[in-house]
């Protein structure tokens, strides 16, 4: 564990040294803020019409019409940034030779992927704590229930878990970060849409479809809901991934 | 220490080493000379349990590379023929980092730290960004890397390469002061740098051990004999014929027919022989000269002797 978080730490610092950790964070907020203001702007304009006929009002509600939205939106920000992020983990180290310095240290192979990803994840975190301000803004203005702002945060972060988790994977497979880049998209991409596929596959495929489906678990947490179900869903998926990171680099030895 | 038998590995249907067998002793320090390709990086990646070898077995201190790796692991220090340093870190943070990954205890590793520092002078850089370095403090640093944990063995491919030579001379001290107190294994693809350092030297061409030899025994046999050069002006028939009646010329070669290059018993003197007799003949001197063993005519001279035995 020691070693793992060794390996973490210098991942970590090469993040914050150089600048993929300050262009992906700035795009990120940027992007989520926009996003963010004009759900607000639209939910504002909305209550000053329900003001203005008596009745309407039933049914705002802060979370549900901004809180809820925008996390959505923030985990297709995240899909399209944590590649960027993660894509540098395994290509860089074997582009640069220092591959080799892992490998010839007393390190077991389940550390440093471990190291890594917890790297990778922290980084998000940062990224989705800095972002945080807007529900601060709104508890400011407004009066948005707490609990389920909690959970969506929980959701949003097993959720890039598991982008991270495809992420690392895909860096795995190649020294190139690119193309590392571009699996980790495609991968996370495939995997929020994979539940589409459930109504042309029938009845026993297409359940085993849309329980696969990564979107199809986040919906509770936003809710406010903590479904047992729903973070095994998430945790054997990261745990599923990084497993098959340790296959990928244990076989890439023997070649 | 270190005991190989048999080892071979393959890429794919290509054969990189073919049952290497050789062993190490405690403070030995062991050379691998041979041309790019011969298998020397490979033999390394498997001792520092980088690569599993295709069949085989290494045992280093009593334990197996391939079951028991994280033991060997703690006791090598490695540094491949590419540093594996991180660009962006600082010489001190990329020390502590080695340090700790290598396994030295949290509070003794800014000790470790100061000591390859010190070591591999590297005091004066110590805060710089390791990818602003220049090759020399770079393949220092590489080099601190691979002391940082005290390992008992040095495993260093192609430590001067790249080097200019004050450096390479720097670098060859160092690995001198190492020897007294670690069992060092370092290839190269030049024989100066191996006769400068290592006692006992592994030849390896082509995947396979050419020679195992010690120093003085691999001079002795180079030495056997000396060669000479001899360029003439005007060409004559039987110029080779008449040099090989002179004593303790062993052999001729005619490379064209004006120059020759003589094989001859180590200190006897022949030039002057060489040149009365061009004098004699008035074939016309223009060049005559000692030719010192290359690491290519060592090559050519083993592997055809060994062809040699097996024809």
């Amino acid at each position: 564990m020691r070693n793992a978080w060794v390996i973490a730490k210098r991942d970590m610092g090469s993040y914050f040294n150089s600048p993929v950790f300050y262009v992906v964070t700035t795009v990120f907020l940027i992007i989520y803020s926009f996003i963010f203001f004009n759900i607000l702007n639209f939910f504002s304009f909305q209550s000053v019409q329900a003001g203005q006929f008596q009745g309407m009002n039933v049914g705002l509600n802060l979370n549900e019409m901004v809180i809820e939205p925008s996390f959505h939106n923030m985990l297709v920000i995240l899909l399209l940034m944590i590649p960027v992020l993660t894509m540098r983990s395994f290509a860089d180290e074997k582009k640069g030779k220092t591959y080799t310095l892992l490998l010839s240290s007393p390190l077991h192979l389940k550390e440093i992927i471990f190291g890594k990803f917890l790297a990778c994840i922290t980084v998000v975190f940062l990224m989705i704590l800095l972002s945080s301000y807007s529900v601060g803004f709104l508890l400011i203005l407004g009066q948005p229930e707490i609990g389920p702002i909690v959970t969506g945060y929980l959701g949003i972060l097993l959720m890039a878990g598991c982008y991270v988790g495809m992420g690392v994977f895909a860096s795995s497979l190649t020294d190139n970060q690119i193309i590392a880049a571009v699996i980790a998209f495609g991968f996370s991409l495939f995997m929020w849409i994979i539940g589409w596929a459930s109504q042309a596959a029938g009845a026993g495929l297409g359940e085993v479809l849309q329980y696969l489906s990564l979107i199809d678990h986040i919906e509770r947490f936003l809710k406010g809901i903590i479904d047992t179900s729903d973070v095994v869903y998430y945790l054997s998926f990261i745990f599923f991934f990084l497993f098959l990171t340790h296959r990928v680099l244990d076989s890439q030895r023997w070649r | 220490m270190i005991e190989v038998e048999n080892l071979t590995k393959f890429y794919g249907p290509h054969p990189a080493i073919k049952g290497l067998t050789f062993n190490v002793n405690q403070g030995e320090v062991v050379g691998f000379l041979g041309p790019n390709g011969a298998g020397k990086s490979t033999t390394m990646n498997i001792l520092c349990c980088i690569l599993p070898a295709t069949a085989g077995t290494v045992k280093i201190c009593g334990f197996d590379v391939f079951e028991q790796s994280l033991e060997i692991r703690k006791k090598i220090g490695y540094l491949p023929e590419n540093p594996p340093l991180y660009p962006d870190m600082t010489v001190t943070s990329y020390l502590e980092f080695a340090a700790k990954i290598r396994g030295v205890p949290n509070n003794k590793v800014a000790a470790s730290r100061d000591r390859v520092l010190d070591k591999c002078v590297l005091k004066d850089v110590r805060h710089r960004i390791i990818g602003r370095l220049s090759k020399g403090f770079q393949q220092r640093v590489g080099l601190a890397q691979s002391m940082i944990h005290d390992p008992e063995i040095l495993i260093l491919d192609e430590p001067t390469i790249g080097l200019d030579p004050i450096q390479i001379i720097e670098i060859r001290k160092l690995i001198h002061e190492l020897a007294s107190s670690h069992t060092i294994i370092l290839s190269s693809h030049i024989l100066p740098e191996i006769t400068h350092i290592c006692k006992r030297v592994i030849i390896l061409n082509d995947g396979e051990i050419a020679a195992v030899d010690s120093l003085e025994g691999l001079t002795a046999s180079l030495n056997k004999s000396e060669r000479l050069l001899l360029r003439v002006r005007n060409s004559s028939n039987g110029i080779a014929d008449k040099l090989q009646t002179l004593d303790n010329v062993l052999s001729v070669n005619a490379e064209g027919d004006k120059e020759f290059m003589i094989e001859c018993a180590m200190n006897s003197h022949v030039q002057d022989q060489v040149a009365q007799m061009a004098l004699e003949h008035s074939w016309g001197i223009e060049e005559l000269k000692t030719v010192s063993m290359t690491l290519e005519d060592i090559f050519l001279k083993l592997t055809l002797e060994e062809k040699g035995v097996d024809a």
